[in-house]
């Protein structure tokens, strides 16, 4: 199919709609107004629930402050990639709170919880806790399974934000290199090089 | 004063198809190429996947990084809608589940299905163990239609001749994977099957089709393709259709009821613009139903009138019963020795490559029919909820070192294990006959109506004994298969108390069986070439004239049966029948 036998297609849809409404009043078009343009494969009211998501703000500049420092613990710059605030994770959490709100809660109050245990034991918020203190916090929420029961929140809360600072990170340019997916190219699929198949031992496998 | 009026066309169409997926779409497409002229009406937009698809984007371009919040597949997967549509509910009854998947949008379901394109086979037609209901056609029926939709769409696959899974016309099939090896080697030893896939993805030219490319391996056919390079209805049938200018589509039109004249016959069809929610009604000298199968059981169950006080074609009373949708359960894990793998490009096609056909003795078993299996895994493209199972992972494997670590952490280390276990999950599902049943039903619900004034659909569905215990095999299955190729399990496994896994009906969006065809009118609604009992010029085209699914996926089926019924229409409008 050509692109002109396309554009007939939806020409003769909206030809046949159009003899169809021709009973309906000029008047009564045109009553809504269309907050953004429509993108090719998408509904309407998907890119316009994304452009409200984007024009509103959840975090607090100290809640947001708090998330930058731990995505880096979470995923620190190494000899392979950047950290994560440099692939731009917290605009990512920040964003996907908004799109997920059963984020919002958990990850508000965990930030609340990992406060107020900073500053019971060092009278300082997490930010203004040193490298050192804030590091003796996240190892007692780090490891779900040797963490004390009193810790329990801090250990979920972890959890979500080490799974959103994955997610928000292996996502990006950034992540995707770093990961080695080296897929989404047209190509030829030749199967499994045959170096691969030696060193598992699976030449002889036919399916 | 009021405004309100209904708009009547006065063009009479020589048929009008409701519905533009598998089913409406070979319908139109074998009627317009025959010069009949045919009104098409689809209660979604127009989609093209040529210009719609979201095929070949990266997880950055979505702000939520492909995850399903407002597409149940993910913010890239082809589908307008899911299990819930703003403004167009249903409900269910007796404390019952069941869940509906709609797609509004030309091609409907089509567009984002899995491709595995499965053949039913002479005992799926005609079974044998006296539970569920044998169909008035064989597969030596349904045989040629489903080897001209071979030659017409394009199938992969390899012959194996296995009885209950015929082979098709196939194209050549892709190479298995690395992850898809081991599954084959593990499975051997668990006594499971490993064949190849059998797929609607062109791996080959069509002579003749200018219209269409082959696969070019980004698997991603969830997305739709645009260079029509998979089975999509949109792509392979309703836009070719349009071309010949015989096949006329209206989009954004949610069809109420079919109209009747005063002998009871269909004379045309009432629908509601969705964009000007303006009434219309048109006509023509057929009508056939292509909703999907509880949508046009839905239509039926609207359109009462004198003849037809139990709703159209449905003196029977069979109308919305025997719905079923195929049983599936899961099973996900890692496999410990793909760990630090060597990255390559294995996206390979984006429908099956490998599947277990249905392999056991029934004899030996406390149910009916069985499943087959379908396998997933790999290096593939990261997307929301990426690596979230890293973190327990990494304390059920010895480190770089040979020695156990606690699992959680975080920095370098952790960083580390992202990488060492990327492309190393695998995972399993079971795809099952569930069994047509006469109080699995939807009805319309009398207290309820949609936006658009329509009353909507109330669901009972409960599972039997035989098909809880079709999804203990499946764990048992899977859990063996897990083992056998040193797999470690991380799904939960589920025990009887919630039926070892087995999804809410509905899940696995294989649902068919509310409008059965058969041969006595008292009891079905249609005949064998998909023909109301009750009402001569009314068709059915979609799954819901399916009498028993087998373990296979409906859409081959739909399109070989729809098929079949325009060649009829065709035949008898030549004798004059209709």
């Amino acid at each position: 199919m050509n692109r002109r036998d396309s554009l007939k297609a939806i020409g003769l849809t909206a030809l046949s709609t159009t003899v169809l409404v021709g009973a309906c009043s000029p008047s009564e078009e045109k009553k809504e107004v269309v907050a953004s343009e429509k993108e090719a494969g998408r509904e309407q009211w998907e890119t316009d629930r994304d452009q409200k998501l984007k024009a509103e703000t959840f975090f607090t500049k100290h809640e947001i402050a708090t998330i930058s420092v731990l995505v880096d613990i979470i995923i620190p710059k190494d000899d392979f990639s950047g950290s994560a605030t440099e692939a731009k994770v917290p605009e990512f959490i920040e964003f996907i709170v908004k799109d997920i709100p059963e984020h919002q809660v958990p990850l508000r109050g965990g930030l609340k919880w990992l406060d107020i245990q900073c500053f019971n034991r060092y009278e300082s918020s997490f930010i203004e806790a040193t490298p050192k203190e804030q590091i003796s916090i996240i190892d007692e929420i780090a490891y779900p399974k040797k963490a004390k029961p009193e810790m329990l929140a801090g250990v979920a809360f972890f959890n979500r934000m080490r799974s959103l600072t994955a997610s928000g990170f292996y996502t990006t340019e950034m992540g995707v290199k770093d990961i080695g997916y080296v897929g989404n190219v047209p190509n030829q699929w030749p199967g499994v090089p045959s170096e691969v198949l030696k060193q598992y031992g699976l030449e002889g496998i036919k399916i | 004063m009021s405004d309100f009026q209904i708009k009547k066309s006065s063009t009479v169409y020589d048929a009008i198809v409701v519905g533009s997926g598998a089913g409406g779409g070979m319908a139109a497409y074998v009627l317009a190429n025959a010069g009949q002229k045919v009104l098409m009406l689809e209660a979604g937009q127009y989609f093209d996947p040529r210009i719609d698809a979201q095929q070949m984007k990266w997880p950055w371009e979505s702000p939520r990084r492909g995850a399903g919040t407002t597409r149940p597949f993910g913010d890239f997967d082809a589908s307008y809608g899911g299990w819930q549509l703003e403004g167009e509910p249903y409900t269910t009854k007796d404390k019952t589940e069941f869940e509906w998947f709609r797609s509004r949008m030309l091609g409907g379901r089509t567009n984002h299905w899995g491709r595995i394109s499965l053949r039913m086979g002479p005992i799926d037609f005609k079974p044998t163990d006296g539970l569920t209901d044998p169909w008035p056609i064989t597969y030596a029926d349904l045989k040629p239609f489903y080897d001209k939709v071979d030659r017409m769409i394009g199938i992969y696959g390899t012959a194996e001749g296995i009885e209950n899974e015929p082979d098709g016309i196939f194209m050549k099939p892709p190479k298995p994977r690395l992850h898809e090896l081991l599954i084959k080697k593990g499975a051997e030893k668990a006594g499971v099957p490993v064949i190849t896939g059998r797929g609607a993805v062109m791996t080959e030219e069509i002579k003749g089709n200018k219209d269409r490319a082959p696969c070019f391996y980004c698997g991603q056919c969830g997305r739709s393709c645009k260079v029509y390079g998979d089975f999509s209805a949109s792509s392979c049938l309703v836009i070719p259709a349009v071309s010949t200018g015989n096949l006329t589509v209206i989009t954004d039109a949610m069809v109420r009821e079919v109209i009747t004249d005063k002998d009871g016959l269909a004379k045309g069809v009432s629908y509601v613009n969705r964009k000007d929610l303006q009434e219309y009604q048109v006509n023509a000298k057929l009508v056939i139903l292509g909703a999907s199968a509880c949508e046009s059981a839905r239509i039926l169950l609207n359109s009462k009138s004198s003849h037809h006080q139990n709703g159209l074609a449905n003196k029977s009373g069979v109308v919305g019963k025997y719905l079923h949708d195929s049983t599936g359960a899961s099973v996900s894990g890692f496999l410990p020795q793909l760990m630090d793998r060597k990255r390559y490009n294995e996206d390979g096609l984006g429908s099956v490559h490998i599947y277990s056909p249905w392999w056991v003795d029934n004899k030996k078993l406390d149910f009916p029919r069985g499943y087959h299996i379908e396998y997933g895994g790999g290096m593939r493209m990261p997307s929301y909820g990426f690596s979230g199972g890293v973190p327990t992972q990494n304390g059920m494997v010895p480190d770089r070192n040979g020695k156990m670590k606690e699992a959680g952490g975080y920095g370098t280390s952790l960083k580390d294990d992202y990488r060492r276990l990327y492309g190393t999950g695998v995972s399993m599902a079971g795809r099952g006959t569930a069994i047509a049943r006469e109080d699995n039903y939807c009805e319309i619900d009398p207290n309820v109506v949609d936006k658009y004034g329509i009353p909507v659909l109330r669901f009972h569905y409960k599972w039997a004994k035989e098909e809880v215990l079709q999804a203990k095999h499946m764990q048992e299955t899977f859990l063996s298969i897990m083992k056998e190729m040193g797999a470690i399990v991380t799904s939960k496994i589920e025990g009887a108390e919630n039926n070892y896994g087995l999804e809410a009906p509905g899940k696995i969006i294989h649902e068919v069986g509310t409008i059965r065809m058969g041969d006595d009118p008292k009891k079905s609604a249609l005949n064998k070439y998909c023909q109301a009992h009750d009402c001569k010029n009314l068709f059915v085209v979609d799954a819901a004239p399916f009498v028993q699914q087998g373990d296979k996926n409906a859409t081959w089926t739909i399109l070989a049966l729809a098929m079949r019924t325009a060649e009829y229409i065709l035949a008898e409008k030549k004798k004059q029948n209709i």
